[in-house]
């Protein structure tokens, strides 16, 4: 019997495969499609203070190897989220899988806020399912002065500092790939006083219908998921493992086990499943079957061992 | 809402570029309601492709139909799917057409959008709704789908084509404007069921907001996740971005904005 709980910086996982944020709605959308209790977490997707209609249409496209996005972390706003989202997960969904809220801002005082919000609500019983807060600092609508909070490690320092004086949920920074060297970042992390990583978020990408010599999406630029961007992911992971001891939260282009299984050993502690739930709903289920089917076959009696045991 | 990994019955060009696929979904296809949709996984794309939504024609003894025209990448590879073959389907997704109708059911399709209102006018038909009209357009004769299904379940039918090879000469608001003005004139009330292409429906839509009527307009919008967890189908409604795919496809005419 193979071991697959995890512990992710204080986050108690029953199995280290997760949902990524922006891919599982609110978590209760996909009921009836696959078994929650393979599911370690449900991520979901990027709440702020107010609601946010999200930019224009089309909002994607898909391409070899994977998706382009330009959603723009459309919602609701805290207070519907707390009143209405949470409580209906958890009715919906039987023994609802810890749930980790994704935040975003305009200003550090709105990431403060929303994880205040975040941190009272938990306390209690209608929102219990809330665990952890995994805070969003690299998606291309998040500016500050003009650079995105996680594109410059002081900015990206005193924003996780200012969100760790408004809670003691276990809390998770969901890092840029695009930065030329990922150790700065972590630091800036570290200090900060956040509990685990989560990376990557997607690559910024463009798409051009070359017929109508147009972008196809209407924001321009969007970013980029799927199976293509997993070996960068991989490589990201690694160099943050042996950069720091944070757990880290690995995601981009888990389709199989194997996918999950490279970004263990490369040291991540979890893992989440993200576009491939959208061809798959099921897939986060098959990943956590193979993980253990791994394990077995290696004499691995623990999840926990794969992490970061490349030989 | 299940992923069932259907047994496709049947598979079978209809000409002109439609096809109609069946699946062998019995517990889907029990719950399956007229304007709902399924979303497939198209077997011979790469394992990490997006599913492709399809409304349903029919949904009976176990079996879901759904009809489409080869347009893309995806419904070109949906073509080699054979009967025998294992498909996953998701469904049923959406919210569909209501199933009553106070006086006259208007249902106004185009190309393959007759699929949800083939089915609409059967469940109408099976709650004793005997009243309907359906309006069929398309750029050519070949266009026209399903006429002789829908004449099957006793709906009165009439037709439009763009280069009037069938039916009237010109759009198929022509026909339903007649329609319109003889049932003004008697005094009559009707509701708008549509599902086609967007200037078809906003048109439909813009009638059902002039005279005051009920409109149900279905939408057809690329999709990710069909369940309503990423946020990609968005349809601009008097409540802000509607996601299609579970606050649609249809859609109360007056609660649409067209940009």
């Amino acid at each position: 019997m193979v071991v697959t709980k995890v512990d992710l910086g204080g986050l108690k996982m029953a199995t280290p495969v997760a949902t990524a944020s922006g891919t599982f709605g609110y978590g209760f959308e996909y009921a009836g499609a696959l078994d929650y209790s393979s599911l370690g977490a449900v991520t979901a997707k990027g709440i702020r203070l107010d609601p946010w209609p999200g930019n224009a249409m089309p909002r994607h496209a898909e391409v070899p190897g994977g998706l382009v996005n330009a959603i723009g972390l459309q919602g609701t706003g805290i207070e519907h989220f707390l009143d209405i989202t949470v409580p209906h997960y958890m009715a919906q969904i039987p023994d609802a899988p810890p749930m980790i809220v994704n935040i975003w801002g305009g200003s550090v005082d709105e990431y403060a806020e929303v994880a205040r919000r975040l941190n009272e609500a938990a306390a209690t019983a209608e929102c219990a399912a809330i665990r952890a807060i995994e805070c969003n600092v690299s998606c291309p609508n998040v500016k500050e002065g003009g650079h995105t909070f996680g594109q410059d490690p002081a900015v990206l320092n005193r924003l996780v500092s200012a969100v760790r004086a408004k809670t003691t949920l276990p809390l998770i920074v969901k890092l840029a790939p695009n930065v030329p060297d990922v150790r700065p970042y972590v630091k800036a992390c570290e200090d900060g006083g956040a509990d685990a990583l989560s990376m990557i978020n997607t690559i910024p990408a463009m798409v051009i219908d070359i017929e109508r010599r147009r972008p196809v999406l209407a924001n321009v630029t969007g970013g980029l998921s799927g199976r293509g961007i997993h070996p960068a992911a991989v490589k990201l992971v690694y160099d943050a493992h042996r950069a720091t001891k944070l757990p880290i939260l690995a995601m981009g282009g888990v389709y199989e086990a194997k996918d999950a299984i490279e970004f263990l050993l490369a040291g991540a502690t979890a893992v989440a499943v993200g576009t491939a739930t959208f061809s798959d709903p099921s897939a986060a289920q098959k990943v956590l079957a193979g993980i253990v089917e791994y394990c077995e076959r290696h004499g691995f009696s623990s999840v926990s061992d794969l992490v970061g045991a490349l030989a | 809402m299940v992923d069932a990994a259907a047994r496709v019955a049947g598979h079978e060009d209809i000409g002109s570029g439609y096809r109609r696929l069946i699946f062998e979904a019995p517990e889907m296809a029990a719950s399956m309601r007229p304007g709902q949709f399924v979303h497939v996984r198209v077997p011979a794309l790469e394992a990490s492709a997006l599913r492709r939504p399809f409304s349903v024609f029919d949904a009976a003894d176990g079996r879901v139909t759904v009809l489409y025209k080869t347009v893309g990448r995806g419904t070109a590879a949906l073509n080699s799917v054979r009967a025998g073959d294992t498909v996953c389907v998701l469904g049923p997704l959406g919210r569909g057409f209501p199933e009553s109708c106070e006086g006259v059911a208007l249902l106004v399709g185009g190309g393959y959008g007759v699929a949800p209102l083939h089915f609409l006018a059967r469940a109408l038909k099976a709650a004793g709704h005997g009243d309907i009209v359906a309006f069929i357009g398309g750029r050519t004769s070949n266009d026209l789908l399903a006429v002789d299904r829908f004449r099957a379940l006793g709906v009165d039918v009439r037709l439009a084509t763009n280069d009037g090879s069938a039916g009237a000469k010109g759009l198929v608001t022509d026909p339903l404007d007649d329609e319109l003005a003889r049932l003004r004139d008697a005094g009559r009330r009707f509701e708008l069921f549509a599902c086609g292409p967007d200037p078809m429906l906003k048109a439909v839509a813009m009638r059902a907001v002039g005279t005051g009527a009920k409109g149900w307009i279905s939408m057809d919008r690329h999709m990710i996740c069909g369940v309503g967890a990423c946020y990609a189908c968005i349809q601009k409604t008097v409540r802000g971005n509607s996601r299609c795919c579970v606050e649609g496809p249809v859609f109360r005419a007056d609660d649409l904005v067209w940009e």
